[in-house]
């Protein structure tokens, strides 16, 4: 029972941080119609910058905003600088996110080295907490509700805002939108920032239930590709969803089959691409 | 026309005979290895090329076929008792099979939901061969005990092995050059250009890319066994999406409109990587680095390239001016 539990905690904490990931991913790829293949290594970053304000003695929840607004700006200065010299050129596009990913990947190793560096908890948060009878691991509860907030936040932001309604026209009919006078490239760089900002923030969360390491980019960017190809392209309810089934399939695959978690993964998008190829709550195919 | 096919047999023949005399040339065994590493890589690009010059589908995840091949053919061989040819020949079948598998589920999209979910599928494949330890050895990898000996020829040597890539290096040029030349090729160039039009025509244009994808997948088996020989060697490095990214850099370095131009890329990429790692640890960040600069500033590869800028110097020269009409921009036909 208690093996269930944790399993279940864990792969909701684990779907937390693969939304927070993922929406922003989601979003991107809904409005400039490009899959960011630095996602990964952007979440992975955070978690380094993380690991280095914490060595300093920065506040946990002090440094988890800054290294998303660090890793935010970084996003900025690629979507200007880089992505907006390729416009329309969309394949370019997505080439250069990769190049971007492997000269990120690179450099973290170079300056935070190979070892992977362990991020404690918040003081604090590092006691179970009993309820029922059972322990649990109190700050991936937190985890949990921070990106539960993060989704609503983000629905109301979608749904109920002016920014968020200049968004939706944006993923629906770009041209439109601009004819109807929205400014879809800033529109552009403010979801590219506020996705990647998503991801950098989600790395330090991360940090206390997965660590910093070489390879994190490399094993974060496919489950938030399997979300997304799982979800539906540009839906925030699809990562939402998507982000917690693949993260209990990949959870639960890890503990009960180690050697075929990987494969396990593969299941949902094989289901989704066979029967329903725009995802869940798409509206578009990808 | 004639005067076209009797070029391109002379030109062939030259590439030939340069491919026979290059361990001559080269000397030393560092450069005859350095060489057949050029040709495994030229392979998986010219395989990888199938897909994107052919049939415009840009994928991620090409060192999954590689990698598949290469695990199939030293888990068969290692563990399972299988000679070096029923190996070979099974670990082409399984890599033909999961690129037939793969192709299915990849062609439910086209354009960039193509390639992000031939990045899935190689990442998943990748995640097998790291984490599936009791198969695939993970991250220590699956060592080959010894190369085969082929049609009595020990391939122990440098240069034996150079003259073996070598030789299945040409019998792939030339199979993908007839392909291109092809109605199959015309048709699938077709998809790349015109989808609707070709649906409209009659043609199956879902059949015409599975069938590239699939023959792109045996080709880059066919690389993954080359290599599975060169390095006796072969760990979840071979499948990464490293190797898939390096694979279609050389293709979009040299250039994918030509068939030259991805064995140019694989070339250039190839030394460049040898070179770079002999003195500094930094390839990753020159490979992204070479990557944002071949898509800003090179887009269209480096044959291609060179190609339209010698059409140019022609033109200017005065006596040709008018003689002959400029040749439309370089197609598949152009041999090294």
């Amino acid at each position: 029972m208690q093996f269930w539990l944790i399993q279940t905690l864990n792969s909701l904490a684990l779907g937390g941080l693969l939304f927070l990931l993922s929406s922003g991913f989601s979003l991107i790829f809904g409005l400039q119609r490009i899959p960011n293949l630095a996602h990964g290594a952007l979440f992975m970053l955070g978690a380094y910058i993380g690991t280095s304000l914490l060595a300093r003695e920065v506040d946990f929840w002090l440094a988890a905003p800054l290294a998303g607004v660090l890793v935010g700006l970084l996003g900025v200065a690629l979507e200007r600088l880089v992505l907006r010299r390729l416009a329309g050129n969309e394949q370019g596009q997505v080439l250069v996110t990769l190049g971007v990913a492997f000269i990120i990947a690179d450099l973290c190793l170079l300056v935070w080295t190979g070892d992977p560096i362990p991020v404690p908890a918040p003081e604090g948060l590092r006691r179970p907490v009993f309820l029922f009878g059972f322990a649990f691991p109190t700050y991936r509860l937190v985890v949990l509700g921070i990106a539960v907030a993060a989704a609503i936040g983000l629905f109301l932001l979608m749904e109920r805002t002016r920014l968020g309604a200049m968004i939706r026209a944006g993923v629906d009919d770009p041209e439109m939108a601009r004819g109807v006078g929205i400014r879809v490239s800033g529109l552009f760089t403010t979801v590219f920032c506020l996705g990647v900002a998503l991801a950098g923030t989600a790395g330090v969360l991360g940090g206390p239930i997965l660590s910093a390491y070489p390879g994190l980019d490399a094993d974060m960017l496919p489950l938030a590709l399997v979300v997304v190809i799982l979800g539906g392209v540009g839906s925030l309810l699809g990562a939402f969803v998507g982000s917690f089934v693949v993260s209990s399939i990949y959870n639960f695959g890890t503990a009960l089959f180690p050697d075929l978690a990987y494969v396990i993964l593969f299941l949902p998008m094989v289901l989704a691409l066979v029967f329903k190829p725009e995802g869940l709550f798409g509206r578009v195919r990808a | 026309m004639r005067r076209e096919a009797a070029g391109a047999a002379v030109r062939g023949g030259l590439a030939l005979l340069g491919l026979a005399l290059l361990p001559w040339v080269l000397g030393g065994d560092f450069y005859v290895n350095l060489a057949s590493q050029v040709l495994i890589y030229a392979l998986l690009a010219l395989s990888l090329n199938l897909l994107i010059g052919a049939a415009g589908l840009t994928s991620l995840g090409h060192a999954a076929y590689l990698g598949i091949a290469a695990y199939a053919a030293a888990w068969l061989t290692g563990n399972a008792g299988f000679g070096a040819l029923p190996a070979a020949l099974a670990a082409l079948a399984i890599g033909t099979a999961s690129a037939a598998v793969f192709g299915v589920l990849a062609l439910r999209a086209s354009g960039l939901g193509f390639l992000m979910i031939t990045l899935a599928l190689g990442q998943i494949v990748w995640g097998v061969a790291y984490r599936w330890v009791s198969l695939t050895g993970g991250d220590n990898g699956i060592r080959l005990a010894d190369r085969p000996a082929v049609l009595g020829f020990d391939l122990g040597t440098p240069v034996a092995f150079y003259y073996f890539a070598a030789a299945v290096f040409a019998l792939a040029f030339l199979f993908l050059r007839r392909l291109a030349l092809s109605p199959l090729g015309a048709c699938l160039r077709g998809t790349k250009e015109q989808p609707r039009r070709m649906a409209m025509l009659g043609h199956h244009v879902w059949m015409l890319r599975w069938i590239a994808f699939v023959l792109a997948g045996f080709w880059g088996s066919v690389a993954g066994l080359l290599y599975l020989y060169y390095h006796k060697f072969v760990s979840p490095q071979a499948l990464s999406l490293q190797q898939s990214a390096e694979a279609l850099l050389m293709v979009l370095l040299g250039g994918s409109s030509t068939l030259a131009g991805p064995v140019v890329g694989a070339a250039v990429i190839t030394l460049v990587k040898n070179l770079v790692s002999s003195y500094v640890d930094r390839w990753l960040t020159l490979l992204g680095v070479i990557f944002v600069a071949v898509v800003v500033f090179m887009p269209q590869g480096i044959v291609p390239g060179l190609a339209g800028l010698l059409r140019r110097l022609r033109a200017l020269r005065p006596e040709r001016a008018g003689a002959a009409p400029p040749r439309a921009a370089a197609g598949h036909e152009a041999a090294p």
